[in-house]
């Protein structure tokens, strides 16, 4: 903040202020040297391999030797031209939709319960909702498609006896039921983290104020609204976007389950790139293609990260005013 | 009175079968595992096994190779808490220096990769992985998990060291402690709730990655950590079903009995990461 002022003084002695920078990276040699490690795996394991993606976008190769098929914006023309990559990318978005739409308010209906101290066993059932959390997600993701299986699955015998089912629904393997199921799954995969964060938000509300509103006579849901709702807003924001980024990069469970079928009616843009790079069933990976897939993913996240910017704004600033 | 108790006391209608919803694949799991594989052929909804039997284990750790997998993912798991354990703690400390120039630029750096997804730059992680001649290793791994991960630690690191009094680390310099010192003696020792969050959360994300352990394994299927072990199980063409609870139980258990272990570190160190 005190930069802005002595700036104007600044700006007459160039000399001094050039000969005095040397002096001011050797006071903080040590904190360099510190960073270093820091710089590397960072600068080597997530921004050279962004940079690196946009750069083999353009080359028609398989991975071996050095690129030098050029290919200009061919890759990127296939890729956007390509209805699979298209309903890849749908079904991205639907995974954080259901999450958005779907896990946040009933996580935070869920909190909003067990984060009252008259509740009894609230601890238990925190963390009985937590579990799955910690649980592998490829391990999990198989044990219930064997819960889900239609030839002997324990689901579709409970349907079955119990009669609201006359014949066994295949949950996984129908291109109708595929998706609504997987998404159920990471619903329930993901709402005990969910949890933990509005948890960690309704902490924030003071309670003298919240008790200050119970003596002047506001009810549950008035004290709701007014006290609790827009101190919480403010991270809401950034659970939002936690929960965001999270489910656009689902790759584990549609791994694991479908490998995004049946005829890649589960298909999201991760099990798509993965398929052009390393499935071993290809005769030659594309590297180059699966790259571009890569970053046009990357850059349709950040519009549509960007697109909620402004909204996300007003509701930052009016939980705070 | 009543009224309130018996009001407040019906929440428990609801919650307690969500629960059971909840936890009934984890049930089944175990419960499957110490089923007899002609038990779960006729079927049967018993949760209790007629005739429980340790035969499931000693296939999936032997013959499925789970023991190897384990002692995999043991070491994948500790090379990425230890990298990101000093890595993020020794740069978390020089971010915390007040007026160290180019801070900005680097703390606005690690936020701003936080929105971007990951999932695409395999490719490159992977070539640079195999350049450095780690490739088909555990260790290229490792780093290629602890890359990414690393954000989220520095940036509570850094807000931890910054709200430790000026004062302190004054006293020590006084007392003729260099950089290194001050760091190692005074200042580590007090985040150890820090370094205790950060390494369970990457010990727990390690344990259950998925992705990265699968594409630097496709070439070494020795190296496979138990998440992608237990998918190469489930390919073939007769599948072993109670073998397969068994390794589900090798797999999930000891990272739930971990979490249950220091469940309170964990969430408080998420719910701090929030809210901060």
């Amino acid at each position: 903040m005190t930069t802005t002022v002595e700036r104007p003084l600044e700006k007459v002695p160039v000399a001094p202020r050039g000969a005095g920078r040397p002096g001011r990276f050797r006071k903080h040699l040590w904190s360099y040297l510190f960073l270093v490690p820091m710089v590397l795996l960072f600068g080597g394991f997530t921004v050279w391999p962004m940079i690196a993606s946009w750069w083999y976008a353009f080359f028609d190769w398989d991975g071996v030797g050095a690129a030098t098929d050029w290919v200009g914006f061919a890759n990127f023309a296939e890729v956007f031209g390509s209805d699979a990559f298209w309903r890849a990318f749908w079904h991205s978005f639907v995974f954080s939709l259901a999450a958005i739409f779907v896990e946040m308010p009933l996580a935070l209906v869920l909190a909003i319960l067990l984060n009252n101290s008259w509740l009894r066993f609230r601890n238990v059932y925190r963390l009985v909702l937590f579990l799955p959390v910690v649980a592998t997600t490829a391990v999990i993701g198989i044990v219930i498609a064997i819960l889900l299986d239609p030839a002997g699955g324990l689901v579709n015998r409970v349907l079955l006896d119990t009669g609201l089912v006359d014949q066994p629904v295949n949950f996984l393997g129908s291109t109708s039921t595929a998706l609504p199921t997987l998404l159920s799954i990471d619903v329930w995969k993901g709402f005990g983290i969910t949890l933990i964060y509005w948890l960690a938000a309704l902490q924030t509300v003071p309670k003298d104020l919240q008790e200050a509103a119970a003596i002047d006579g506001a009810g549950f849901w008035r004290a709701l609204r007014f006290v609790t709702l827009p101190i919480v807003m403010p991270i809401a924001v950034v659970i939002l976007l936690l929960v965001f980024q999270r489910s656009l990069s689902t790759f584990d469970l549609v791994r694991a389950v479908t490998e995004g079928g049946p005829d890649y009616a589960t298909d999201v843009v991760p099990t798509y790139i993965y398929r052009y790079a390393f499935d071993p069933s290809l005769q030659a990976p594309r590297y180059g293609f699966a790259s571009a897939a890569g970053v046009v993913f990357g850059l349709l996240t950040l519009v549509v990260t960007l697109l909620q910017a402004p909204f996300l704004k007003r509701r930052l600033s009016g939980g705070r005013g | 009175m009543n009224r309130l108790v018996l009001r407040r006391n019906v929440w428990h209608l609801l919650l307690i079968p969500l629960c059971l919803v909840w936890i009934y694949p984890f049930v089944w799991m175990i419960s499957a595992a110490f089923k007899t594989p002609r038990e779960m052929l006729i079927g049967g909804l018993a949760l209790l096994p007629d005739d429980a039997t340790l035969d499931n284990f000693r296939r999936a750790w032997t013959t499925a190779k789970f023991s190897t997998y384990t002692a995999n993912t043991v070491t994948y798991s500790i090379a990425v808490v230890v990298l990101v354990l000093l890595v993020a703690s020794t740069a978390g400390y020089a971010l915390a220096r007040p007026g160290l120039p180019g801070k900005k630029v680097l703390v606005g750096l690690l936020v701003a990769t936080m929105f971007i997804p990951h999932g695409y730059t395999i490719i490159p992680t992977f070539l640079l992985v195999n350049g450095l001649g780690l490739g088909n290793g555990l260790l290229g791994a490792a780093l290629a998990q602890a890359g990414p991960a690393l954000v989220v630690p520095v940036l509570l690191f850094m807000g931890f060291f910054s709200g430790i009094p000026k004062e302190l680390e004054e006293a020590a310099r006084i007392d003729g402690a260099g950089y290194l010192r001050t760091y190692w003696k005074v200042m580590l020792p007090l985040a150890k709730p820090v370094l205790g969050t950060v390494a369970l959360m990457n010990f727990i994300g390690a344990w259950n990655a998925f992705f990265i352990p699968l594409v630097f394994t496709l070439g070494n299927p020795d190296l496979r950590t138990l998440g992608v072990g237990m998918y190469g199980f489930y390919g073939q063409d007769t599948t072993d079903w109670t073998g397969l609870a068994a390794a589900a139980c090798i797999s999930v258990i000891p990272i739930v009995v971990v979490f249950l272990f220091l469940q309170k570190t964990f969430v408080e160190g998420i719910a701090g990461a929030v809210k901060s």
